[in-house]
C-alpha cells in the first residue's frame, strides 16, 4: 500500500503544470510541422489546376495536351496568344501558371527543330510551400517529351522502346548474406528510415524524458526539504528507489509517448505512402522478435532510471538538478547518433565497444540486429544491460543508506 | 526500558566533530528537551536517533531497538520532524496527510491529522498556496496524528507566530497526555522550561548540564533556563 502511495504521490509531483505545458507545445508544433510538410507533398501530388493556349493544330501538340490534362485541371483553354493577358488577369488566383504552346510547335518538331513549350508561373509568395508547385511541371515535361520522341521513332518503323530505354537495370543487394532483389541499397536505406531513425530518436527522447524525471524528483525533495521526512518514514530504502523509479518511468513514459505521437507524425509527413513490404524480402520480425525489443526498451529505461537516482543524490534542488541531466543526455545521443549513420557490424572496434558498453545502445540496435536475425547481440546486449541496471540499484539502495543525501558526502 | 538510550555518542564529518561523547536517555511518556545555540550539535543528535545519519562512536537504542541494526523497526515507532521541513506542494493537505498514513497501520489517521491541522477547509487546498504557519501546522499534525511512541521534533515552532507557536506547543503537550514520548531540540530557553520534563544543556557538540528546568533555576539560582544556559556556559 505505502509503495504504490510513494508512486502515486512522485506521479502527482511531476505531473504540474510546468512539465505539461512545454510537452504540449513540443507536441503542438511537431503536429503542425508535420501538417505544413504534408501538405507541401500532397500539393507537389495533386493535380494542379493550369491554363492552357495552344496555338498549335499539329499532332505533337495534341500529344501534348492528352499529357498535360493526366496531370492537371485545365481550368481555362484557349488557342490566341492574345489570351494570355486576359487569363493572367482573371485566372491569377485560381491557376497555378498558363502553359503555352506556339503556332510553330508541331512544324518545328516535324522539321527536326527544337520545339518550345512556354510557362508562366503566377507565383504567390517565396515561402517554402508557395514555390513548390512548380515541380509539378518537370513531371509533365519529361513525359511530353518521351511520348514525342517515342512518336517520332516509331514514324521511322523503329520499336522506340529499344531507342529510349536500350539498357535494363536488374539490381541484387547483397546485405548479411541475404541477396535483396530489385531494392537498390538507397531504397534499402529509406525502407529502413525507422530502423536507423525513428527508432533510436524515440529512445532517446524515452531515455531523456523518464531520466529528467527521477533526477528532478529528488532535487525536489530536497528543494521542498520533505526528504528527510521520506526517509524516516517506515519503508525500506529499496523501496523509496524502486518507487521513485516506477513513478518517474511511469510519467516519462506518458510524456514519451505523447511526444513520439507527434514527432511521428511530422517523420509521416516526409514518408512516401507507397512501401515495398519488407516481409517479401525476409525482412520482417516476429512476436518474438518484438518481445525481445519490449525486454530491451524496459532494461534500458530502468538502467537509465537507476544510473538517475544515483546521479539526483548531486541534485541540491531542481535548477540543478536540470544540469545533471546532462551526462545522461550525452549519453542517449552518442548512440543514437552512431546507429543513425553506422551499422554496428561496419564501425571500428573501439566505436563498438563503446556501442556496447552505454546500456541505451542496446534497443536502438535491437530491431536491426532482429531483422538479420543476429539474435546473440540482441541476447547479450539484454544480458549486460539487466547486470548493468542491477548494480546501479544497488548502488542507489547502498547511497540512500549512507548520510550522502543528508550531508552531502558519503560515509559508512 | 528507556524510549531512547544515548551512549557515548560520537558524529565526526571529516575532521570536525559535531558530537563529542554524548550520553543520556529519554523515559517514556516525558518530553525531553536537547537545548543549546545553533551549532551545538542538536540537529545532528536528532537526526541520528531518528535514523538519518549514521553513528560514528557509541551506541543509541530506541525502545531497545538498535540504531545501526533496526534501524526499519526504529522508524516504525518513530515520527519525524525536521527543523527546514516541507511538504509536497502539489497535493492538498489531506492528500499529504493520507499520503502519510498510507505508511503507518491505524483507523482515522486522516481525520485525526485534519483535527490537529486545524485548517478549516483550507485542508483542502494546494499546499503551495499555505502561509509558512499552515504548513508548520500541517507538519506537525503529520507528525503526531499517528500517535507515534515517540516523536522527535527539531524546533517544532520555528518561524512560527506567537499564536501558532502556542498552538503548537499546546497539540505537543495533549499528544504526550496519549502516550506520545517527545524528544525535542531548541534554542528558545522559554518554550523548553514550558514543555520540557527534563532537558540537556549542549554546548560544542557536548553535554554541559542536565535535569529538569525547575530544578536547574534552583541549582544555578536562575529566574529562567536562558540564565541557567548562561550560567553554566560562563
Amino acid at each position: 500500500m505505502s509503495f504504490f502511495s510513494l508512486v502515486k504521490k512522485e506521479i502527482k509531483e511531476l505531473l504540474t503544470p510546468s512539465t505539461i505545458l512545454p510537452m504540449i507545445i513540443t507536441v503542438f508544433l511537431f503536429v503542425a510541422l508535420g501538417n505544413a510538410f504534408g501538405n507541401i507533398a500532397e500539393e507537389v501530388e495533386k493535380k494542379q489546376d493550369i491554363g492552357l493556349i495552344n496555338c498549335d493544330n499539329g499532332i505533337f501538340s495534341d500529344i501534348a495536351v492528352q499529357e498535360i490534362e493526366k496531370f492537371a485541371n485545365i481550368k481555362y483553354e484557349g488557342k490566341d496568344e492574345g489570351e494570355i493577358d486576359k487569363v493572367l488577369n482573371e485566372f491569377k488566383d485560381k491557376i497555378i501558371c498558363i502553359i503555352f504552346i506556339p503556332s510553330n510547335f508541331s512544324e518545328n518538331i516535324d522539321s527536326s527543330k527544337q520545339a518550345e513549350i512556354k510557362i508562366y508561373w503566377l507565383v504567390k509568395g517565396l515561402g517554402l510551400g508557395d514555390i513548390v508547385s512548380s515541380a509539378f511541371f518537370d513531371n509533365v515535361f519529361a513525359t511530353i517529351s518521351n511520348k514525342i520522341s517515342s512518336e517520332i521513332i516509331e514514324k521511322n518503323g523503329i520499336n522506340s522502346t529499344n531507342v529510349l530505354l536500350p539498357l535494363a537495370k536488374r539490381e541484387i543487394t547483397i546485405l548479411k548474406n541475404n541477396e535483396i532483389e530489385g531494392i537498390s541499397p538507397q531504397m534499402l536505406s529509406n525502407f529502413l528510415y525507422s530502423q536507423s531513425v525513428t527508432i533510436p530518436i524515440v529512445m532517446m527522447i524515452i531515455i531523456m524524458m523518464s531520466g529528467g524525471m527521477v533526477i528532478s524528483s529528488m532535487g525536489m525533495e530536497k528543494e521542498n526539504k520533505t526528504l528527510e521526512t521520506l526517509l524516516t518514514l517506515p519503508i525500506r530504502r529499496s523501496e523509496i528507489v524502486v518507487g521513485k523509479i516506477t513513478g518517474s518511468a511511469v510519467v516519462g513514459l506518458m510524456m514519451a509517448t505523447i511526444y513520439m505521437i507527434g514527432f511521428g507524425y511530422y517523420i509521416n509527413s516526409f514518408q512516401a505512402s507507397s512501401q515495398i513490404k519488407l516481409a517479401d524480402y525476409g525482412l520482417n520480425l516476429s512476436g518474438y522478435d518484438y518481445l525481445l525489443i519490449a525486454l530491451s526498451v524496459f532494461l534500458a529505461l530502468t538502467s537509465a532510471l537507476a544510473m538517475c537516482v544515483v546521479l539526483g543524490v548531486f541534485a541540491k534542488n531542481y535548477k540543478s538538478a536540470q544540469t545533471l541531466t546532462l551526462p545522461l543526455s550525452m549519453l542517449a545521443l552518442i548512440p543514437m547518433f552512431l546507429i543513425m549513420f553506422k551499422d554496428f557490424e561496419t564501425m571500428p572496434a573501439l566505436l563498438k565497444i563503446i556501442l556496447f558498453i552505454i546500456p541505451f545502445s542496446h534497443p536502438m540496435m535491437a530491431s536491426r540486429f532482429l531483422l538479420f536475425n543476429n539474435y546473440f547481440m540482441v541476447i547479450a546486449g539484454i544480458a549486460y544491460v539487466a547486470i548493468f541496471s542491477i548494480i546501479f540499484m544497488l548502488i542507489a539502495v547502498k547511497i540512500f543508506n549512507t548520510d550522502k543525501l543528508i550531508t552531502g558526502t558519503i560515509r559508512k | 526500558m528507556h524510549a531512547v538510550d544515548v551512549k557515548n555518542l560520537v558524529k565526526r564529518y571529516g575532521k570536525i566533530e559535531a558530537v563529542k561523547g554524548v550520553t543520556f536517555h529519554v523515559d517514556e511518556g516525558e518530553i525531553f528537551g536537547l537545548i543549546g545555540p545553533n551549532g551545538a550539535g542538536k540537529t545532528t543528535i536528532i537526526r541520528i536517533i531518528s535514523t538519518l545519519l549514521k553513528i560514528t562512536e557509541g551506541s543509541v537504542n530506541v525502545f531497545g531497538y538498535d540504531i545501526n541494526r533496526d534501524a526499519n523497526e526504529i522508524r516504525k515507532l518513530i515520527s519525524y520532524l525536521p527543523e527546514e521541513a516541507g511538504a509536497y506542494k502539489n497535493l492538498t493537505g489531506r492528500e499529504y496527510l493520507r499520503f502519510i498514513s498510507s505508511f503507518f497501520d491505524g483507523n482515522d489517521l486522516v481525520e485525526r491529522g485534519v483535527e490537529i491541522a486545524n485548517l478549516g477547509k483550507r485542508i483542502d487546498d494546494k499546499i503551495e498556496t499555505y502561509s509558512k504557519g499552515m504548513t508548520r501546522r500541517l507538519l506537525v499534525a503529520r507528525a503526531l496524528m499517528n500517535k507515534p511512541k515517540l516523536a522527535i521534533l527539531d524546533e517544532p515552532t520555528a518561524g512560527l507566530d506567537v499564536i501558532n507557536a502556542q498552538e503548537v506547543r499546546r497539540i505537543i503537550k495533549e499528544s504526550v497526555r496519549e502516550g506520545v514520548t517527545v524528544l525535542l531540540s531548541s534554542h528558545n530557553m522559554l518554550e523548553v522550561e514550558f514543555l520540557c520534563d527534563r532537558i540537556v544543556l549542549i554546548d560544542s557538540g557536548r553535554i554541559v548540564e542536565e535535569g529538569e528546568p525547575l530544578k536547574l533555576k534552583e541549582k544555578y539560582d536562575a529566574r529562567n533556563i536562558e540564565e541557567v544556559f548562561v550560567k553554566v556556559i560562563g
